[in-house]
């Protein structure tokens, strides 16, 4: 019992840690919302090279060729580096005194790329530099950082889990550019929505309002049906992120121009005459790749989606309204949930009236992964502090006791 | 004997250059497209046109009736020669030309005459074709490229500015072409025979005529606005 009091307690005992989660997951959104810029202007592929930017290590990378389509893509590379180290101190935070041991091998193996990357006469200076210098402050920081003990052994291994997955999506992320298969980034995409919940998840585990949750007897237990309803919902709602993604990533945001209706059906036409009639009649600036009839299903797929995602959520919203009291922390968030997802299938719509302007179809992906995260937690916390406990009343059994 | 073999290389040197000709027409566009968008230009690609309006290219027209950017080709001709190698040049951040065409494996070099930087990323549809993305600083270095098959309208992009856009037409013959502004064209060398020739436009769809070259051919051609 002492055991698990101490592991509650701790992550209460750092706030600085839940403060540094939430601003991995401030950062994270803001990763999302560029990603979606370079999707939306069409940027993905300009800057030819990974990870180099137009032959230049990318923190090198001068400003002033910062142009064009070159500024979305660049900025987005940036912003992965700032959350891909973000996420590296998450880690080894919330691993602590063991990490260390990681970070100073990590540090030696980075100093030795560097050292043979010297060799090399393909390899530019800013690039040796930066792989040395990255490698020497790793080792060196990892005789004074971290020395502290686990918070408890589930964070440490989300946390383990959340660098893993950073570093895979950086790869898919060069990987995209440099294999230039459309494919890959619809992966991309929708790996960055898992990762963010990840962290939102951990933000959440870190903080005051989660010790205290546990330490006290739930106010409103959330039936298991309601329970399993919000996980349906929630891999629903990644579901439609997916298709999204998919939707991003084969140009097929406007293959169905207007809305309620599709192509002026209610059912588009997709037999050769209708795709010719439709591709004449597209003159954009943008050029689109021409319409094709697996893009008009991907995107009446995504519309179908909409319509179900938003059933779901209400329902959700519906189902908890008559299962817990007025004022209950899940309804006040399902109530914001609902929102949210009024507001996206909003957004959805004004994507495709506004042409897909940039900053809507943005718009359109920031509130989506909200939409998905706010489910995400609902979920965690309906299955956990607001869910039936193995052993009540102590509270003492909270999520990271549990793995011990 | 030497002069007999001279003269029966001569006799048939003529005899097979007068078996072929040019086909040559006008093809005219038929009702009023869309009015062409203006592109929203970056400033730096913008000084580059000294304040003036920059438009979109689907309807390249000489405003009597001729229609620019047709591509004119023999459906299923086996043989011709190719020319040294088409020319694209990126000026005024811009391609130059819109549409053009090429045969299989003959280069295709693009040009930066722009005082910015560009990515030239053809994105062919057609399985044999690569892929690529290439960087091209300003004035930088030609890039040549290639494709193996033939494949209507090969699209070239720049990324870096979204507006960027030019075709290729690539065939596995020599007898293709490209209208002119003024609607007319004009495939060289083609032998007698009867053949059938295709005008596409990228808007405006696909026409077609048998024809029979003898010593030539001439056929006009019209195409409606969508």
């Amino acid at each position: 019992m002492a055991a698990y009091q101490s592991s509650m307690s701790q992550p209460a005992d750092n706030p600085w840690l839940h403060r540094f989660a939430l601003l991995t997951a401030l950062a994270t959104l803001g990763l999302i919302g560029i990603g979606g810029l370079v999707t939306s202007h069409g940027a993905g592929m300009a800057v030819p090279d990974w990870p180099n930017s137009y032959g230049y290590n990318m923190f090198t990378f001068p400003v002033s060729m910062w142009i064009g389509g070159i500024l979305y893509e660049h900025s987005h590379r940036l912003a992965g580096s700032v959350v891909g180290f973000l996420t590296l101190v998450l880690a080894l935070w919330l691993n602590g005194r063991p990490a260390a041991k990681w970070l100073r091998w990590g540090g030696l193996v980075v100093l030795a790329l560097g050292l043979m990357a010297a060799t090399s006469p393909r390899v530019k200076l800013d690039n040796v530099l930066f792989l040395c210098g990255t490698g020497v402050a790793g080792f060196g920081i990892s005789f004074f950082w971290p020395h502290h003990a686990p918070l408890s052994p589930r964070l440490a291994r989300f946390g383990l889990l959340a660098l893993v997955l950073v570093v895979v999506q950086g790869l898919l992320g060069g990987l995209r550019v440099t294999a230039m298969k459309d494919q890959i980034g619809i992966f991309h995409g929708t790996l960055a929505q898992c990762f963010f919940v990840l962290i939102c998840a951990l933000a959440l585990c870190t903080s005051r309002w989660w010790a205290r949750a546990w330490a006290t007897p739930a106010s409103g237990i959330v039936p298991l049906s309601v329970r399993q309803f919000l996980l349906v919902t929630t891999l629903l709602i990644l579901g439609q992120l997916a298709l999204g993604a998919a939707m991003r990533h084969q140009h097929a945001g406007l293959a169905v121009p207007d809305f309620p209706m599709a192509h002026g059906r209610i059912w588009p036409a997709t037999d050769a005459a209708a795709l010719e009639r439709y591709n004449a009649v597209r003159l954009d600036t943008r050029d689109f790749k021409a319409i094709t009839a697996g893009q008009i299903h991907l995107h009446m797929a995504h519309r179908c989606g909409a319509v179900l995602v938003l059933c779901a959520v209400l329902a959700c919203f519906l189902r908890l309204k008559a299962a817990l009291t007025a004022g209950h922390p899940l309804l006040r968030l399902a109530s914001g949930w609902l929102a949210l997802i009024c507001a996206q299938a909003g957004l959805g719509i004004w994507t495709v009236l506004s042409n897909k302007a940039a900053d809507i179809a943005t718009l359109h992906v920031i509130v989506g992964a909200a939409v998905l995260v706010t489910g995400a937690l609902l979920t965690l916390l309906a299955g956990t502090v607001f869910g039936e406990r193995p052993v009540a009343p102590s509270a003492a059994m909270g999520p990271a006791a549990r793995a011990t | 004997m030497k002069s007999l073999i001279l003269t029966l290389t001569t006799v048939a040197f003529v005899a097979g250059s007068a078996a072929a000709g040019d086909v040559t027409g006008k093809i005219s566009l038929k009702g009023t497209p869309a009015p062409e968008k203006e592109i929203p230009m970056d400033p730096a690609c913008g000084k580059l046109h000294d304040g003036k309006k920059v438009t979109t290219r689907f309807y390249v027209t000489d405003g009597a009736g001729g229609l620019g950017d047709c591509v004119v080709y023999l459906e299923g001709a086996k043989g011709g020669a190719a020319t040294k190698e088409v020319v694209i040049d990126q000026k005024g951040c811009e391609y130059l030309p819109y549409i053009s065409s090429a045969q299989v494996n003959q280069p295709i070099r693009v040009l930066n005459s722009d005082p910015v930087l560009h990515n030239v990323h053809p994105t062919p549809t057609v399985d044999g074709n690569k892929e690529q993305n290439k960087a091209q600083l300003p004035k930088g270095a030609p890039l040549d490229f290639t494709f193996a098959k033939a494949e209507k309208f090969l699209r070239f992009k720049c990324d870096v500015h979204p507006w960027m856009f030019s075709y290729v037409s690539i065939f596995d013959h020599g007898f293709h072409a490209v209208s002119a502004k003024d609607g007319s064209y004009k495939i060289t060398g083609v032998p007698d025979g009867k053949y059938k020739l295709v005008v596409e436009h990228r808007k405006g769809g696909k026409v077609e005529k048998e024809i029979e070259v003898k010593g030539g051919a001439k056929a006009d051609f019209t195409i409606e606005a969508k």
